[in-house]
């Protein structure tokens, strides 16, 4: 069953498991993945949980207006400060800061500090860092994927020592061509969890809006030895979330 | 054979030699896998060293890709005590703060708070802060090495990740750490992982180079269409269950010995099988896949063994035929047949007193399959 507004959350759910702490989302033009990291926004903050969203594809105000369609309002959470909205879009501020990695290191610092603060507060709820998305740190970055890497190693580091997640979108299609796939590669290393969303082989479709494949790689986690790794089901966007059905489901 | 992969870096190093160095490849269809085959070696290891059934007295491991509690954690689940962990293992943590920003932050903010939990040093985990810098580490290592007794009692290394060193430090300086720690004299054994599928085909052949012995992990089921989404689920399931693990040993001889075993999750633990065909299924994938036909079919290795070899006694009560290479028109006529070549009849003479010349050819090469590996030095102990 789908629940009205949480976007059919049964079958992501199920696929992602519980303990699944590094989550990468990949995508392309053709399917573009957004939707899923909104999703697991609203349900990490739903839940009772604290985020940080790093945001450098859109302002606040269209995360404000997805989220809310969505039944999520991400001003109050942000006044509760459940809610940590970093804005990226100037980032790294020029050279005059220093140099790319110590606008980085600057930056991981601020989210260490969030966290920390969370697991030490009264309501220690799961704290997850989302980032939207990774090819374009790669670009404020200048390119340098050194620097990108080091970055994700510390907020990946960051999981294991404090008990959060992360979240991280990524576009499959940029890295295609190049001969050493370079990010995405260290990318999907590091996941526990790979969520990729593509079009249909058929094409496009008015009730079927791509698909989407789920490999949990549950390592060491007895409860995940057994269970499903690889999941494949179809989506759907809607104005409030999307519909995850298997091929064939669909009336 | 995983078993006897650890005997090897067990066993150590002999007088006059480098320490034997292990290689562990793996790639990303099966890296849960790999990375629980760096696991198990480093944990079975580390119950030899702790039993004193290693020339090491200990292990230390440098972590770049993991944090340095999953390795004690999965000793521990192997039946290794905190008594045994804290004498026999050493972890450089290469994890928590590989470049030294959580110490810069501290720096700029005055903290000398030393009661946060990624700062402190626990009993058998050192913090390094600079990955970039290859010579420090390399004496970090032996720092560590030659704590484990008193005198200089040997130790061995593992590293976990060259993919990851790979990234704050060029090849040859890692190639030279490597052979640094193989030719020091207190280094018993080292062994390391890498993922091929992260860096150009040179780099892991390099590292292979500086190996004596390597271990790939491979995926269990190949899948045709490889690459793409969703591609055949249930190759991708298999291959995150199971792989197999192919060893190659090069044996002070030259010869190189291959083994091969199949690796699976169990629970949260990693379980070795060996395969009972070895050899076969080995031999058979090592013969290159060339666009011609490299091997004979049951109708060609008939037709072969009736070939009528020259200067050949048939011995079968007929006439001797002694084929001279000449086919003489009527029976070339008569004959068609290309494999069984015409004959000039001769009537070998009698012997008599005056002996004529005579060829007596002995075929000694019908056992031997054509281009097995078998060495014919195989044996010799040199």
């Amino acid at each position: 069953m789908e629940e009205y507004g949480g976007g059919g959350g049964d079958l992501l759910s199920e696929a992602m498991g519980s303990a699944a702490r590094v989550v990468v989302v990949e995508d392309c033009v053709e399917a573009p993945g957004a939707f899923v990291l909104h999703l697991l926004l609203k349900r990490a903050l739903a839940s009772g949980g604290a985020a940080a969203f790093l945001a450098l594809a859109q302002p606040f105000s269209y995360y404000d207006r997805v989220l809310r369609k969505m039944g999520c309002n991400l001003s109050l959470h942000r006044r509760n400060e459940r809610l940590h909205f970093f804005e990226l879009l100037g980032f790294p501020g020029g050279a005059r800061e220093g140099t790319i990695a110590d606008s980085f290191v600057r930056l991981y610092n601020e989210i260490q500090r969030l966290v920390e603060a969370n697991r030490a507060g009264e309501n220690a709820g799961q704290f997850t860092v989302v980032i939207d998305d990774a090819s374009l740190l790669e670009v404020v970055a200048l390119g340098s994927v050194n620097d990108v890497l080091d970055f994700l190693h510390y907020c990946f580091a960051l999981t294991s020592e404090m008990n959060c997640s992360l979240v991280v979108l990524i576009h499959e299609d940029i890295y295609a061509d190049e001969e050493n796939m370079g990010l995405l590669l260290h990318l999907r290393y590091i996941a526990d969890l790979v969520i990729k969303a593509a079009p249909l082989s058929t094409g496009l479709a008015a009730d079927v809006h791509g698909q989407l494949s789920v490999v949990n790689k549950g390592t060491f986690s007895e409860q995940r030895a057994k269970a499903q790794k690889v999941w494949n089901f179809h989506f759907k966007g809607k104005e409030n979330g999307a519909d995850f059905f298997y091929p064939g489901t669909r009336h | 054979m995983a078993e006897a992969v650890v005997r090897c870096l067990r066993d150590g190093r002999l007088d006059g030699e480098h320490a034997p160095a292990l290689a562990v490849e793996g790639s990303l269809q099966c890296c849960p896998l790999a990375a629980g085959a760096m696991l198990h070696i480093a944990a079975a290891f580390a119950s030899q060293v702790a039993a004193g059934k290693a020339q090491a007295r200990g292990l230390v491991v440098v972590a770049f890709d993991r944090s340095p509690l999953v390795y004690l954690e999965f000793m521990r689940r192997r039946s290794l005590d905190t008594n045994a962990l804290d004498r026999c293992v050493r972890i450089l943590d290469c994890y928590s703060d590989p470049l030294g920003w959580k110490q810069k932050i501290q720096n700029q903010q005055h903290q000398g708070n030393s009661a946060k939990q990624f700062s402190t040093n626990k009993e058998n985990i050192t913090v390094y802060r600079s990955v970039k810098d290859v010579t420090k580490l390399m004496s970090s290592v032996t720092e560590l090495g030659g704590g484990f007794e008193e005198g200089k009692k040997y130790f061995s290394v593992a590293v976990d990740s060259i993919s990851s060193m790979l990234r704050h430090a060029s090849v040859p300086s890692i190639s030279g750490l490597l052979t640094n720690l193989r030719s020091h004299e207190q280094v018993s054994s080292i062994f390391w992982m890498i993922h091929s599928d992260l860096h150009e085909p040179k780099v892991p052949r390099a590292f292979e180079c500086l190996s004596t012995m390597v271990a790939c992990v491979e995926p269990a089921l190949v899948d045709p269409v490889c690459g793409e989404s969703p591609g055949n689920l249930s190759v991708l399931e298999q291959n995150y269950s199971k792989a197999k693990f192919i060893v190659r040993l090069k044996r002070r001889n030259g010869r190189v010995k291959h083994l091969y075993e199949d690796l699976y999750i169990e629970g949260n633990d990693i379980k070795f099988d060996s395969a009972p065909s070895v050899s076969i299924e080995v031999n058979q994938s090592l013969v290159p896949k060339a666009q011609f036909n490299l091997e004979l079919s049951e109708k060609e290795r008939s037709d072969r063994a009736n070939v009528v070899l020259p200067f050949e006694h048939q011995g079968n009560g007929e006439p001797i035929r002694i084929y001279d290479g000449r086919r003489s028109l009527p029976e070339a006529q008569r004959d068609l047949s290309l494999t069984a070549p015409a004959l000039v009849d001769e009537i070998k003479a009698p012997k008599s007193g005056t002996a004529k010349g005579e060829i007596h050819y002995f075929r000694d090469s019908d056992d031997e399959q054509p281009d097995s590996d078998e060495d014919p030095d195989d044996d010799l102990d040199i």
